[in-house]
C-alpha cells in the first residue's frame, strides 16, 4: 500500500511539473500575475510529492519488503541498516530517485527565498526547472520505475553490490548529486534570463551563490569518490580517468569557469553572454554525466544500469534539453548587450584567461571520454582513451592555469599592471626557484611534469598568500601584527575564500605530483613472523584470524609496523567474502601520517600458511584530499559573504507590480 | 551574429557527438572484481626493468576488462600480457618495441594512449586547436572592443528601468539593514 502511494506521488509530482513548466511561463509572457505567482506552490507541491515518493522506497528498504523488485535486487534482510537505507540510492532507479528530490528541493528553495527576485524571472526561473523535473521524472516512471512489484515475492534479496557497502554510499551520491543539481538552478536561471532577454545585477547576485554552492557540493562529491576508491579498491589509486569519473569532472572544470565569470558578471557587468553560455553547458554536461552512467553506453565500475533501451530515451531527452538551451541560446544570446569594458591584462583578463584554459580542459576531458564512441559510432577501429592521453593532455593545460592563478589576483579591475604585480611577488619566484632546483634535482631526467607542479604549487602557494599579506597591510610602514589581524578579519569573506580554495588547489597538486612521483610499493608472500621493508618502514607479518561481520565473513591478517624500531601502528587488512553474493572485497588497512600513508592489503595463496602482502607507502597522499577541503571550505567560506546574502527574505517590496517586467515581446533589441 | 553561427556549430557538433554515442551501444562483459594483481613471483630482479615494466603495464588496456589497464586487472589474460612484456624487456626490446609487438597482436585498442593517425587526429588536435580558437576568439573580442570602445561607453545605458532602480535599491538597503 504504501509503495503504490510512493508509485503514485510520483506520477503526481510529473502533473505537477508539467503544470509548472507550462502556467507560469505563460503567465510572464502576457504578464498575468496569478498564474506566474503559481509558480511558488507548485515547486512545494512536487518537492512534497516526490519526498513521499522517496520516503515510500525507503520504508520498503528498512522493511525488507521483498514484493519491491528494487528491494530484491538491492537488499538483503541481514545487511545493516546503514546499508538498507543508503542502498536507496545504490542503484540507478533509487538514485534517479534521490535525483529528482534534490531537483525539486532546489526548486523549492528559490520558490520560498526569491521573494526579492523579479517576479519575472523568478516564474520563468522554477517554469524550467520543472521542464527538467518532467524529463527527469518522465525518464524515472517510464523506464526505471522503482516501485514496481514482483509476484510472487521471493523470500530474501540478492543483496547489494559489496563494493557499494560502505560509508562512502551514504555521502558520495548525495553531495555529487547536490552538485549536478545545484547547476540546474543556474541553467534555469540562465534560460529565464534568455527568455527575458537581460542578464543585470540582481540576476548575477543570484546565480554566483547558488553556482558557488554547487560547485562546493561537487567539489566535496569528487573528492569522497576520489578518497573512496583509493581506500576500496584496494591498490592504492585515487583517479583513474574512468569515463564516469570524468563524467563528474566536466561539469566541476566548467562550473569553476562559470564561477568565475560570474563574479566579473556581478562585479563588472561584463562577460555576460559567455556567463550565460557557461551556465548551460555546465548543466548539460551534468546531465550528460548522470546519463553517461546509466545508458549502457560507457561500462565502468559505477554502471548499474545497462540497459540499451534507455539509451535512446536518454538520447532524446539530452538532444531536447542541450539542444534547446543552445538554440535558444543561439537566438537570444545577441539581444544581451555587454557591459564593462577592460583592457586584456587585468583582472577581468586574468578570469578570461582563466575560462579559456578550463574550457579547453574541459574539452579534452570531453573528446577523450566520447572519442572511442564516436570513432567506433562512424565506423572507425576500436581505439582506448585512458590515463596516459588524458596525463599528455589534460597536464599541460593546467600547468599555465596555476601559474595564472598565482597572478590574476594581483591585478586590478579594468586595467591592470602586469610589471608591477610580477614585482610584487618577489618572494614567490625565490621560493618557486629554491623548490625548483631541489625538486629538479630530485627527479633529475624522471618527470619533467613533476618538477614543473610542485614548482608551481610552490609559486602558487607562495603567491595567494602574498597577495592576502598585501591585502592586510604586511610591510606597510607603522604597521605591525595587531594591524595586520585586524584589517585580515576586517577583509571580505569573499577574499578569504579565494585565498584558501587556491591554497587548496596548491596542497592538492603537491598531493597529487608527490604520490605518484615518489611512491614504494612492495608485494610479496610472507608467512607468520616474516617482514616487509617499504622504504623506512618494518612491516612484521603476525599472521591470520577468522572475523565474522554481519552479512560476511574474512579473513584479517596482521601486520605490525616499526619504523627505526619504533612502533608505528598494527595494521589489519581483510579480504571479505559476502555470503549472498560469494564475491570478495579487498579491505585495504590505512594510516594517514603526515608525510604519508602506509596502506597495506592481504590476499590468499593455495600455498599453507603463505599469504600474499602487498604494502605501499604513498607519500603526501592525504594532501589531495586536504586540498580538496580546502577548496570547498573556501567556497563555503565565500558563501557566507554580506554581498551574497541575498537569499533571506526581507520585508517583501512593495514594488510588486508583475507588470513592470518586460515579457518577451518588450525584451526585443529596441535600437 | 558571430557568436550565433558558433553556437549553432557547438549544438549540431554535441548533437552529432552524442548520436555517435547512442549508435555505438555496447555492452563488454561485466566483470567489475578489483583487487590489487601483479603477484609476487611477477616481480623483476633488476629495479630498472621492474620499474619499466610497471610503466608499460600502465600503459596497456587489458582486453577483457572494463576501462582497467593490466597493471591493476587480476584477469588471466593480463596476466599473459604482463608475462609477454616482462619477456620482451628481458629479451632486450625497448619500450617502443614491445609497445608495437603488442599492437601487432591486439590492434591499436591495447594502447591506453591511441598513437596518432588519420582517425585520432581530430582527438590528438582538437583540444590545441580548440584552444587556438578561443585564442583567437579573445583577440577579436578585445579588438573589436577597442575599436568601439568610445561608442560603446557612450551607448551604455542602465539595465534598469525606474521601477527596478527602486527594486534593486529596496534589496541593497535591506541587505544593508543586516549588517
Amino acid at each position: 500500500m504504501i509503495i503504490e502511494l510512493g508509485h503514485f506521488a510520483l506520477v503526481l509530482a510529473l502533473f505537477v511539473a508539467i503544470a509548472q513548466s507550462v502556467l507560469p511561463l505563460w503567465g510572464a509572457h502576457v504578464g498575468n500575475a496569478r498564474l506566474m505567482a503559481l509558480a511558488t506552490p507548485a515547486s512545494l507541491a512536487q518537492l512534497g510529492l516526490i519526498s513521499i515518493a522517496f520516503a515510500a522506497l525507503t520504508y520498503a528498504y528498512v522493511t525488507s519488503d521483498f514484493s519491491v523488485l528494487n528491494v530484491v535486487q538491492n537488499s538483503h534482510s541481514l545487511k545493516p541498516m546503514l546499508y538498507k537505507v543508503t542502498g536507496v540510492w545504490g542503484n540507478h532507479e533509487g538514485s534517479l530517485l534521490l535525483w529528482v528530490l534534490i531537483l525539486a528541493l532546489s526548486g523549492a528553495v528559490v520558490a520560498v527565498f526569491g521573494n526579492n527576485l523579479p517576479p519575472g524571472l523568478k516564474s520563468r526561473t522554477l517554469a524550467v526547472q520543472a521542464m527538467i523535473a518532467v524529463g527527469f521524472l518522465l525518464f524515472t516512471i517510464l523506464t526505471s520505475n522503482p516501485f514496481e512489484r514482483v509476484v510472487p515475492a521471493p523470500p530474501d534479496g540478492q543483496d547489494l553490490n559489496p563494493l557499494l557497502q560502505d560509508p562512502g554510499l551514504a555521502f558520495h551520491p548525495p553531495m555529487l548529486y547536490a552538485g549536478y543539481v545545484g547547476f540546474s538552478i543556474v541553467f534555469s536561471f540562465a534560460v529565464a534570463a534568455l527568455i527575458e532577454g537581460r542578464v543585470d545585477a540582481a540576476w548575477a547576485r543570484w546565480v554566483r551563490p547558488w553556482t558557488l554552492l554547487a560547485w562546493v557540493f561537487l567539489t566535496a562529491g569528487i573528492a569522497l569518490g576520489s578518497w573512496w576508491a583509493y581506500y576500496e579498491l584496494g591498490w592504492g589509486g585515487w583517479w583513474y580517468w574512468d569515463p564516469v569519473e570524468n563524467a563528474s569532472f566536466m561539469p566541476w572544470l566548467l562550473g569553476t569557469a562559470l564561477l568565475h565569470s560570474a563574479i566579473v558578471v556581478e562585479k563588472r557587468d561584463a562577460l555576460k553572454t559567455w556567463t550565460i553560455l557557461l551556465a548551460i553547458l555546465t548543466f548539460s554536461l551534468s546531465m550528460l554525466g548522470t546519463f553517461l552512467v546509466r545508458s549502457g553506453v560507457l561500462t565502468s565500475v559505477h554502471a548499474f544500469a545497462t540497459d540499451p533501451d534507455r539509451g535512446v530515451f536518454i538520447l532524446a531527452l539530452l538532444v531536447i534539453s542541450i539542444g534547446g538551451s543552445l538554440l535558444l541560446y543561439a537566438w537570444r544570446a545577441p539581444v544581451l548587450k555587454g557591459g564593462g569594458l577592460f583592457s586584456p591584462i587585468s583582472r577581468e583578463g586574468g578570469l578570461v584567461l582563466n575560462n579559456l584554459l578550463l574550457a579547453a580542459a574541459t574539452a579534452t576531458v570531453l573528446l577523450g571520454t566520447l572519442y572511442p564512441l564516436f570513432l567506433e559510432g562512424i565506423g572507425g577501429s576500436k581505439v582506448s582513451v585512458g590515463p596516459p592521453f588524458f596525463n599528455a593532455t589534460f597536464i599541460p593545460l593546467m600547468l599555465p592555469l596555476v601559474a595564472a592563478v598565482g597572478i590574476g589576483p594581483m591585478l586590478a579591475w579594468k586595467r591592470g599592471d602586469l610589471l608591477g604585480a610580477l614585482q610584487r611577488l618577489k618572494v614567490a619566484f625565490v621560493v618557486t626557484a629554491v623548490v625548483a632546483a631541489i625538486v629538479g634535482f630530485l627527479l633529475w631526467g624522471r618527470s619533467l611534469f613533476g618538477v614543473l607542479a610542485i614548482a608551481l604549487a610552490a609559486w602558487l602557494a607562495t603567491a595567494v598568500l602574498t597577495e592576502f599579506a598585501e591585502r592586510c597591510g604586511v610591510g606597510k610602514r607603522g604597521s605591525g601584527p595587531a594591524t595586520w589581524w585586524r584589517r585580515a578579519k576586517g577583509s571580505p569573506r569573499a577574499s578569504w575564500g579565494m585565498m584558501l580554495a587556491h591554497l587548496g588547489l596548491a596542497v592538492a597538486i603537491v598531493g597529487m605530483a608527490a604520490s605518484t612521483l615518489w611512491e614504494i610499493e612492495e608485494i610479496e608472500v610472507v608467512h607468520a613472523g616474516d617482514s616487509v621493508q617499504v622504504g623506512s618502514y618494518t612491516y612484521t607479518f603476525d599472521g591470520v584470524q577468522d572475523v565474522r561481520g554481519p552479512n560476511y565473513t574474512a579473513l584479517e591478517g596482521s601486520f605490525t609496523v616499526t619504523n627505526d624500531g619504533r612502533h608505528i601502528a598494527t595494521m589489519t587488512p581483510q579480504v571479505r567474502r559476502y555470503v549472498v553474493s560469494g564475491q570478495e572485497t579487498t579491505q585495504a588497512s590505512i594510516r594517514t601520517r603526515p608525510l604519508g600513508d602506509l596502506f597495506a592489503t592481504i590476499a590468499e595463496t593455495q600455498g599453507d600458511g603463505a599469504y600474499i602482502a602487498r604494502v605501499y607507502f604513498r607519500p603526501m597522499v592525504a594532501w589531495i584530499w586536504g586540498g580538496c577541503i580546502l577548496m570547498a571550505l573556501g567556497g563555503l567560506v565565500s558563501l557566507t559573504d554580506r554581498r551574497l546574502r541575498v537569499g533571506a527574505p526581507k520585508r517583501r517590496s512593495e514594488v510588486q507590480g508583475a507588470s513592470a517586467q518586460p515579457s518577451l515581446g518588450a525584451a526585443k533589441p529596441e535600437n | 551574429m558571430f557568436g550565433m553561427l558558433r553556437s549553432m556549430i557547438l549544438a549540431l557538433g554535441l548533437v552529432l557527438v552524442l548520436a555517435g554515442g547512442g549508435t555505438g551501444l555496447v555492452t563488454l562483459g561485466a566483470s567489475a572484481a578489483f583487487a590489487t594483481v601483479v603477484q609476487p613471483h611477477e616481480r623483476m630482479a633488476d629495479p630498472e626493468m621492474e620499474e619499466r615494466a610497471m610503466a608499460l603495464y600502465a600503459q596497456m588496456r587489458c582486453l577483457v576488462c572494463q576501462n582497467q589497464s593490466i597493471k591493476i586487472s587480476n584477469a588471466g589474460h593480463a596476466s599473459d600480457m604482463r608475462a609477454v612484456i616482462r619477456e620482451r624487456i628481458r629479451a632486450g626490446d625497448t619500450d617502443a618495441e614491445i609497445k608495437a609487438y603488442l599492437t601487432a597482436r591486439y590492434g591499436d585498442f591495447v594502447l591506453l594512449s591511441p598513437p596518432v593517425n588519420s582517425e585520432t587526429f581530430a582527438l590528438w588536435y582538437g583540444p590545441p586547436t580548440l584552444l587556438a580558437l578561443g585564442v583567437f576568439g579573445i583577440g577579436v573580442y578585445f579588438w573589436r572592443r577597442r575599436r568601439g570602445d568610445d561608442e560603446a561607453e557612450q551607448s551604455r545605458e542602465p539595465d534598469l528601468n525606474p521601477d527596478e532602480r527602486k527594486r534593486l535599491d529596496a534589496i541593497l538597503k535591506g541587505q544593508d539593514e543586516t549588517r
